[in-house]
């Protein structure tokens, strides 16, 4: 069974149609990437499945409901990060936790969820002495206190110092082991690469690719050869590494010489993003003349 | 599921999660120290330094006795028309209300729950109100307790009602305190929280004719300094109501839970 469900969704803001046909679908238990640069339309997109605004057209279904008009076991079974929120500055992390905790049916016990965001230092300190990754972590915890089967995580990480957001990541990664379906928003690429199983991208409001990481990067774009000859550079880009690879390396055999400096690299997901909105860029310009 | 658990799961607590919410609400009032003075402790300030300014007797009871209702007047509208306002427009504009929305507490329990959490607060201030006057200038408790609950019930109410309405309509969370006094202080001066309007010229008396604070202290004063029932006042409890709904259907129309900055 599918957590989430989405055809033909659509969603104008005046003039301006911030989501123009998206279809997708995330597996339970999986971990799904949706990566766009700012104003793509991934927040309106996650901000209707959460149930926070109505669709113009299309089909929704989150866990089986629909958001608009969700049943009373909905936000028993979602948890929300949202890409900016900020909790009482008084109150001590314990407290925030147990607060939440309050709201649901069957909440997981506060010092675990505490011990697992990494607050247990911290349990009993004022929200408002928290560093900007501690308070994100405090937000990962009350989403998590209610023990969701689905996560949404818009932005997790924007903001963050490298370390933080390789400790984010963790986390992140152990939401996957306790089996919890995951709809995270990134304009990180790296970060969709690390923890997505799969990843739509989107951009314009429009989905323009979905699939694995691996997928996209293998799909799209021709692997690069690099290699110096005669103190000059020479890159090959092909559809073929293995033939091209192995007629350079038998004619440099041959010669007797070594293909000096010789790098194979495969294209990364950043450089199928760039790619895809160089596409977009060019065609948006020939519109233009 | 097994059965029990879809049993359980049918049998909502309501009740414990009110409760829940209410000893939240309780527990982020008290803890900050700013508004747990501004809102409690203000008016109780203003007692004691009014009561050292005003002498012998206005309207033909002793002075203190009639400060003490204007300040139950005016420590209602500051805690449930001042208060609640620019504790949701900050609720609002911080996320918390929106991350809220995604949980199961029904926003009903939520609004029900801050409305009681702040008639608390202000039943508390009223008590401490009567304590101070009884120990500086010996004023009297009220007579009849029941109808006076009845009146701090309504005027509470009312001035909730207001200020979630005022919340709907302010933008940022930095201007609503300024926004909210702006209102309050000027109302509470023209409708006599602070002492006698009668020297007052006649358009400023106009002006406060209109205010529902004024309508409320004229039902505390027919109850505390007069000893009448609350029920006894149709015309205060007549304009009490009509701004309660008006503020209710203001808010019913153009409440939001969401930030309005972005």
């Amino acid at each position: 069974m599918h957590a989430i469900e989405v055809s033909g969704l659509r969603k104008a803001y005046g003039n301006l149609e911030a989501v123009r046909g998206v279809d997708f679908e995330i597996e339970e238990g999986e971990v799904f990437g949706l990566l766009g640069p700012n104003g793509a339309g991934k927040t309106t997109t996650v901000e209707i499945l959460e149930g926070y605004r109505k669709r113009d057209a299309g089909e929704v279904r989150v866990l089986g409901h629909d958001p608009e008009r969700p049943g009373p076991d909905f936000r028993e079974r979602i948890g929300v990060v949202l890409q900016q929120s900020q909790l009482w500055p008084n109150l001590t992390v314990r407290e925030t936790h147990a607060i939440f905790a309050g709201y649901y049916r069957a909440p997981r016990n506060v010092d675990e969820v505490i011990a697992l965001v990494g607050l247990v230092d911290k349990a009993n300190a004022r929200v408002k002495s928290l560093s900007g990754g501690q308070k994100r972590r405090l937000d990962l915890g009350i989403a998590l206190v209610g023990d969701p089967d689905l996560v949404f995580l818009d932005e997790p990480t924007t903001g963050f110092d490298p370390q933080a957001r390789r400790a984010a990541w963790e986390m992140i990664r152990s939401l996957r082991s306790l089996g919890k379906t995951v709809l995270l928003t990134t304009h990180y690429l790296d970060e969709a690469e690390q923890l997505a199983d799969r990843v739509a991208v989107l951009r314009e409001g429009q989905i323009v690719r979905v699939g694995t990481p691996a997928e996209l990067t293998t799909t799209d774009l021709q692997t690069e050869i690099r290699y110096r000859q005669d103190g000059e550079e020479v890159l090959v880009r092909t559809d073929e590494p293995t033939r091209v690879l192995a007629d350079l390396a038998s004619a440099a055999v041959a010669r007797g010489e070594e293909l000096e400096g010789l790098q194979v690299r495969r294209p990364s997901l950043e450089d199928v993003y760039l790619a895809l909105t160089a596409e977009e860029q060019e065609a948006e310009a020939e519109v233009e003349a | 599921m097994s059965a029990e658990a879809i049993r359980v799961g049918v049998r909502r607590p309501a009740r414990r999660l009110f409760v829940h919410q209410l000893r939240s609400e309780q527990l982020v009032f008290w803890r900050s120290r700013e508004a747990a003075f501004f809102i409690f402790l203000f008016p109780l300030l203003l007692y004691v330094l009014l009561g050292s300014v005003y002498s012998g007797k206005i309207y033909g009871v002793p002075a203190p006795e009639a400060l003490l209702a204007g300040l139950i007047g005016y420590g209602c509208a500051n805690t449930a028309f001042a208060g609640l306002a620019i504790q949701l427009v900050i609720r609002r504009e911080s996320g918390i209300l929106k991350r809220l929305r995604s949980t199961p507490l029904p926003p009903a329990t939520y609004v029900g729950s801050l409305l009681v959490s702040t008639l608390i607060v202000f039943a508390l201030q009223a008590a401490a109100l009567f304590l101070l006057g009884r120990a500086l200038y010996g004023t009297p408790f009220p007579s009849d307790a029941g109808s006076f609950a009845a009146a701090v019930v309504i005027g509470a109410a009312v001035f909730a009602a207001l200020g979630t309405a005022t919340a709907s309509v302010i933008r940022s969370a930095e201007g609503s305190s300024a926004v909210v006094n702006f209102i309050l202080l000027p109302t509470a001066f023209l409708t006599g929280s602070f002492g006698p309007t009668r020297h007052y010229p006649a358009f400023l008396r106009a002006i406060g004719d209109v205010l529902p604070l004024r309508y409320f202290i004229n039902l505390v004063n027919a109850v505390y300094l007069r000893g009448h029932g609350f029920w006894t006042q149709p015309q205060a409890l007549a304009v009490l109501a009509a701004w309660g709904v008006a503020g209710l259907v203001f808010t019913v129309f153009r409440f939001q839970w969401e930030p309005r900055e972005r």
